[in-house]
């Protein structure tokens, strides 16, 4: 089986994002950017299910600009076979993403679309379910666990109050989430070793897919900054200032 | 104009979080509301709604067979909606990749029929956008909209076919902690306890004492998760869970910004934590600093 990973290159997730001056966004022009931690994981949990023999090929695409190739490079290091960059300098919705991708799987073919739930830079979590829903693909999202067994995926999601498990026929497109997995570092030699893995680039507008966008930006802004308090000496102070000041106690 | 609201039942009763779906909902114009299996009772009753949709005999909401039928039904509505719950952010987008439209997520505004705010960059920005897609698929954040009331309403029902079984997914089992708490999206008190709690233990012996006076949710940041020192459904945060509670008290946690963009909007924030230069005591209206296992038990005798 050939296991797909989207992966995604975001501001890093130390940086504190600042909101640009006319509002068009979040800046972006030399700040440090990596791999969405989310599609690190579900790299991870890729790469697992090679070294089970689950999977003979893990393969990482990533969508934007050339420096997108960045994100690759470290994916390859961490263990990917290789990588596919459909490269556009377009700011794409994840309805875009979706389709290309879809494009991507058609081409590809693996038995599993293994992706991060949501990308930290727009939140948005809907990438991994539109895929789905294009590929008419079953979709285990919020993955906590994954287990293949006999062409299916046993995956243990995460939900309101606890844990759902679900069983999939592949292929399938899973999302994961934080408990999945612990991801590898890429040491120095795999480094090294990912500059000689092939990377393939494909310009998205050869592809024939709509990936004209359906929202327009109004404004972005900051959020409303909420002020420091005071700080109180004792418990009894504390206890105090909840019941007559903030009267959030009886 | 008429919307869409997927609503959810809990011991019968249909849950806060999907009333504030439908009180948001309501500023397109009609509402009607889905719900599959059991709770139509609860689902009629519900104020302002104008037909309950009811599919009976579908207890577990899988996205595949759920998507399906809501993307059959799409057509007769200019907005489908649901919360932010797990089972909203699984179905929803998944709806709109069937019907070509690109959804909005973890919506926290409507400012028009087509322009909402919501949150990126783990609140760190909000971003306003118009959606020009024909049928717009929204969830919602339930903490920044007041719920509709529960009863008060007698709405039609109409009874729909279950959708035909998808075959390639199957529901296996579901194991939900089990807990007399309240849920931390409807908590009036929340605790949260961070790195500094240092182990499972003392989630019990220092903060469920003081969560049980105050009839409070238990939360956790995700560092505390991470270490194990929590389950993941009791995370708030960014990756974790939204909350607005009355009072939210941050114990031995610092405060990084993903935490905050999970709780930043409750209405009184509560800092305990050692380190007096910790980021929570930014956004706390009141902090004391001091060593939480000696405080924690001087707070449980003192409330």
């Amino acid at each position: 089986m050939k296991v797909l990973v989207p992966v995604k290159r975001v501001v890093d997730y130390n940086i504190k994002p600042r909101v640009a001056a006319d509002g068009s966004g979040v800046e972006t022009q030399g700040v440090k950017m990596s791999m969405n931690p989310f599609d690190e994981i579900a790299l991870e949990e890729a790469l697992r299910l090679r070294e089970k023999g689950h999977a003979q090929e893990v393969v990482a695409v990533s969508i934007g600009p050339q420096a997108a190739q960045d994100t690759l490079r470290t994916a390859m290091a961490m263990g990917a076979d290789r990588a596919i960059l459909i490269r556009t300098d377009a700011e794409l919705e994840p309805l875009a993403v979706a389709k290309l991708l879809q494009a991507v799987v058609e081409r590809e073919q693996p038995g599993l679309v293994s992706m991060g739930k949501q990308a930290i830079d727009d939140d948005m979590n809907a990438t991994g379910q539109i895929l789905a829903a294009k590929l008419g693909w079953p979709q285990g999202t919020f993955a906590s666990e994954v287990i293949i067994d006999n062409g299916s995926a046993i995956v243990s999601r995460e939900i309101d109050g606890g844990v759902e498990v679900v069983s999939l026929t592949l292929p399938a497109v899973i999302t994961a989430d934080l408990r999945l997995n612990e991801p590898r570092y890429a040491s120095l030699p795999n480094i090294m070793k990912a500059r000689k893995k092939p990377l393939e680039t494909i310009e998205a507008g050869s592809l024939d897919v709509d990936i004209a966008p359906r929202l327009k930006v109004v404004s972005v802004s900051e959020p409303p900054a909420r002020e420091a308090g005071v700080i109180v000496e004792s418990v009894e102070e504390l206890v105090n200032k909840l019941k007559t000041e903030a009267k959030v106690l009886p | 104009m008429t919307a869409l609201v997927l609503i959810e039942i809990e011991q019968g009763q249909v849950r806060q979080a999907s009333r504030s779906a439908i009180a948001a909902a309501s500023r397109f114009g009609d509402v009607d509301v889905l719900l599959f299996g059991e709770g139509v009772d609860a689902a009629s009753a519900l104020s302002g709604v104008r037909k309950v949709l009811h599919v009976p005999a579908a207890p577990h909401l899988l996205a595949e067979p759920t998507a399906a039928f809501i993307a059959q039904h799409a057509e007769a509505y200019s907005h489908i909606l649901s919360p932010a719950s797990a089972t909203g952010k699984n179905v929803l987008p998944r709806v709109a990749g069937l019907l070509d439209v690109q959804p909005l997520t973890d919506v926290i505004e409507i400012k028009g029929d087509d322009t909402f705010v919501r949150p990126i960059y783990a609140g760190n920005a909000l971003v306003t956008v118009q959606s020009a897609d024909r049928i717009k698929v929204l969830t919602i954040r339930s903490s920044n909209f007041d719920p509709v009331d529960a009863t008060g309403g007698s709405a039609a029902v109409e009874v729909l076919d279950l959708p035909a079984e998808d075959e390639k997914s199957r529901f296996v089992r579901v194991e939900l902690s089990d807990s007399d708490r309240p849920e931390l999206e409807v908590a009036r008190v929340i605790i949260s306890g961070g790195k500094g709690v240092k182990d499972a233990r003392n989630f019990e012996t220092l903060l469920a004492p003081v969560a049980d006076k105050l009839d409070a949710a238990i939360g956790a940041s995700r560092a505390a998760v991470d270490a194990g020192f929590a389950p993941n459904e009791m995370q708030v945060g960014q990756t974790g869970k939204i909350v607005a509670p009355e009072l939210y008290i941050a114990v031995g946690l610092s405060g990084a910004l993903q935490h905050l963009a999970g709780m930043k909007d409750s209405r009184t924030i509560v800092a305990i934590n050692i380190d007096p230069d910790a980021p929570i005591f930014k956004v706390a209206d009141y902090g004391l600093v001091g060593d939480l296992f000696e405080v924690m038990p001087e707070l449980a005798k003192a409330l």
